[in-house]
């Protein structure tokens, strides 16, 4: 099928059906037709890190004019280059969410490079300069979400013993330990993080393991960093545990021990991406944001969280709202005795530094290799 | 999709039926096609029956997957890209069936064989790019023949089940990938996705001109050829052959079965490596946890679909292809969950496994009026 037909085409309804708009550079217009592209890496009903994503998606398919197409268990190998060509060639596919990290490079890179006219969004990568110019990356500071998720979990343990099960020690990984394990020594001094990593973003079994585990030694408030938080929480609440969940709100599957958790809020951005591109603007390339930005969320408290818990959480959760609180603000210790930010130095939200963070705080239990 | 290939070469096969010299010169050959084209349509009905009961039509299902695997150049070209690994990997478990033994652990290999072609590259960056290409192949073949002729060895002279072991080892290449790929190999930019340093664009074997498919698919059916040849036409083949019927007749008759089994190993392994290797040096350009895509454990399914035939490994590989393919298409038109292409995977299986029973029992082909 010869491509370059079909974005004529689409280029000539875009320009007639939008009596306001027109069809914007090199970009493609906005039709009353316009298809949209969704890829995930896992199953969409996963309760995590896909599910979170195809919310977003179905935000888009109540808005009129959009066609939304999904492909799920994509690999993270030319399968997923093939799949964003099927898309644009077999279904007109205009704008392309690949959603997982995996993708960016060099598959939505190499697709990017291809299609010029078309634009593709990632989630998690990191865009610069050499990248081409209809790619974007954008990814929300959940470390934000967590934070609060450890101030929650800080007043709610009774054996001051958290857990996090995590997937690999990798710098987004680590952030969240580290902004949980903040968060709940804000609340509680004497509050201690035991982190197990499973090696890899979904693995039930070593995640239902690590979980008994934890528990075993006397940990009562668990949360997570991998895929599929599901495991975690059912197995956790079975054991009569409390959870903080991840990535989308967890509560259906544990109603009594879900505290609160860390949300994506793509329901939110996904529209908002769409109304900017009808409207003429420029997706920044890199776009990044948190709680304040609306790119992540809190759960709503569940109902054994503290009137004291809830007002320090809703506190912070306000300064974080409005732009005015750093998480990691000098001196913070990691682990092992060692200063990693000095008195004094305010690491907001956007230094580049914590992008490479490769340390786990004090407070922590675990290693990073 | 099936019935435009199975409709032809039944017609082949019943018009000549007056001639019975013809159906006992051919009747071997027309059963190995007809028996499989049977057992594939018989699957595929099944599956439209299974499809039905979700309330989508089964034609739409046959339109969808004729469209997404064969009705386009672009859909040809994505199932050729998904069917060039899968001949590399069958191969793995094709050839060492020739002496009876059950291999299935071409993805340990693919691993294994990536990892060395891309030390191999790294290690002679400055080098034209032809020599590092082939140091590349050189390594991958070396690097994967080792790892099945360890699960080979283990059986000859250990007495140790070969199933088992070779899917243990895929565990083991696994985890020493992760290890290296996260320690001693890991390129520090990769930040969130730890993976070794890039080979380089210039040392990057592309794909086939004026196609999208990258040569790995060549290299598999070289290899397919190749390996056809050697069982079915020289005297090793035929060594391997009579081992592979009768252990102890072959060691009476003097045949060096060790040797056969170490070698035949190697050019196994040597085959699911090559695999690896493309998957470097044309699709990811890297090393990291995206490799463990499956293509070794498809292999498996590729190679007892085909009988063990080399040849045969060739179309099955790109019917699977074709499936992988248009499974994107059915989950996007129709809505079917991605497991509905396990599903049918596992029904063809079945079925050809089933019509193994058939062989030999269909009276007209065997030239009998």
């Amino acid at each position: 099928m010869d491509f370059g037909s079909i974005s004529r085409r689409h280029l000539l309804q875009g320009s007639a059906a939008l009596t306001l708009g027109t069809a914007f550079g090199a970009r493609s217009a906005l039709a009353a037709d316009t298809t949209i592209g969704f890829i995930y890496v896992g199953s969409r009903d996963d309760y995590g890190y896909n599910q979170a994503h195809a919310q977003g998606a179905a935000a888009l398919k109540k808005m009129p004019g959009l066609k939304v197409v999904e492909e799920e268990k994509v690999a993270e190998t030319d399968a997923v280059e093939k799949t964003m060509e099927s898309m644009i060639n077999l279904d007109g596919a205009t704008l392309l969410f690949p959603t997982s990290f995996g993708y960016y490079n060099p598959h939505m890179i190499k697709m990017a490079s291809k299609f010029p006219k078309l634009r593709f969004e990632h989630c998690g990568g990191l865009w610069s300069d050499k990248d081409p110019k209809n790619a974007g990356s954008y990814f929300g500071y959940i470390d934000e979400a967590q934070y609060i998720s450890g101030i929650v979990a800080g007043y709610s343990t009774k054996t001051n013993k958290l857990g996090f099960v995590a997937a690999k020690p990798i710098p987004q990984v680590l952030r969240n330990i580290n902004a949980f394990t903040l968060g709940a020594k804000l609340a509680n001094p004497k509050a201690t993080t035991q982190v197990i990593f499973t090696g890899d973003w979904s693995m039930p079994v070593k995640e239902a393991e690590a979980t008994n585990s934890l528990i075993d030694q006397g940990v009562d408030v668990l949360t997570c960093h991998v895929d599929g938080p599901k495991t975690m929480v059912e197995n956790a609440a079975r054991r009569g545990a409390m959870v903080c969940g991840y990535h989308v709100n967890q509560s259906p599957l544990a109603p009594k021990a879900y505290l609160t958790g860390a949300e994506w809020n793509w329901e939110a951005l996904y529209p908002k991406f769409v109304k900017m591109i009808a409207a003429g603007e420029a997706i920044p390339n890199f776009y990044r944001g948190g709680l304040k930005e609306e790119i992540v969320k809190v759960s709503p408290y569940g109902e054994a969280v503290s009137a004291e818990a809830r007002k320090h959480a809703d506190g912070i959760k306000a300064k974080l709202t409005a732009g005015d609180y750093v998480i990691f603000k000098g001196p913070i210790m990691d682990n092992k005795g060692k200063t990693v930010i000095s008195a004094g130095t305010e690491r907001g939200q956007k230094d580049p530094e914590l992008e490479k963070m490769d340390y786990l705080v004090e407070g922590v239990i675990g290693a990073t290799s | 999709m099936t019935s435009g290939v199975a409709d032809p070469l039944e017609a082949a096969a019943i018009s000549p039926a007056a001639d019975p010299g013809f159906l006992q010169r051919y009747g071997g050959t027309i059963e190995y096609i007809l028996i499989p084209g049977a057992a594939l349509v018989g699957a595929l009905g099944v599956f439209g029956i299974f499809v039905a009961l979700f309330g989508k039509s089964p034609l739409d299902l046959y339109f969808f997957m004729y469209q997404g695997a064969f009705g386009t150049w672009f859909s040809w070209q994505n199932t050729l890209t998904r069917a060039a690994p899968l001949i590399l990997t069958a191969l793995c478990t094709a050839l060492p069936a020739q002496l009876g033994m059950v291999i299935i652990g071409g993805e340990g290999a693919l691993l294994i064989g990536a990892l060395a072609a891309t030390s191999a590259a790294l290690m002679m960056q400055s080098a034209p790019p032809l020599v590092v290409q082939l140091a590349m192949v050189v390594a991958g073949m070396i690097g994967g023949g080792l790892w099945i002729m360890l699960a080979g060895g283990l059986r000859q002279y250990r007495g140790v089940n070969e199933t088992i072991s070779s899917l243990l080892l895929v565990y083991i290449a696994l985890a020493i990938l992760n290890h290296l790929v996260e320690g001693a190999m890991r390129d520090p930019a990769s930040l969130n996705k730890p993976s070794t340093r890039e080979i380089g664009a210039a040392n990057m074997i592309g794909s086939i001109p004026g196609t999208d498919v990258h040569w790995g698919l060549v290299f598999g059916i070289v290899a397919a050829i190749a390996s056809y040849i050697l069982i079915y036409h020289t005297v090793f083949g035929f060594a391997a052959r009579v081992a592979g019927g009768n252990i102890r007749a072959a060691k009476i008759v003097g045949l060096s079965v060790g040797k056969l089994i170490m070698t035949i190993c190697f050019l196994a392994g040597a085959s699911a490596g090559v695999a690896g290797m493309v998957e470097v040096a044309a699709v990811q350009g890297r090393t990291n946890a995206n490799l463990a895509a499956g293509y070794g454990f498809t292999g498996i399914l590729v190679a007892f679909l085909a009988r063990q035939n080399p040849l045969a490994i060739i179309p099955v590989a790109i019917l699977l292809g074709g499936i992988s393919a248009s499974g994107g298409l059915l989950q996007r038109r129709l809505g079917l969950p991605d497991a509905s292409v396990q599903v049918l995977q596992g029904i063809i299986f079945v079925f050809v496994l089933a019509s193994d029973a058939l062989y030999g029992r269909i009276g007209f082909l065997k030239g009998k009026s």
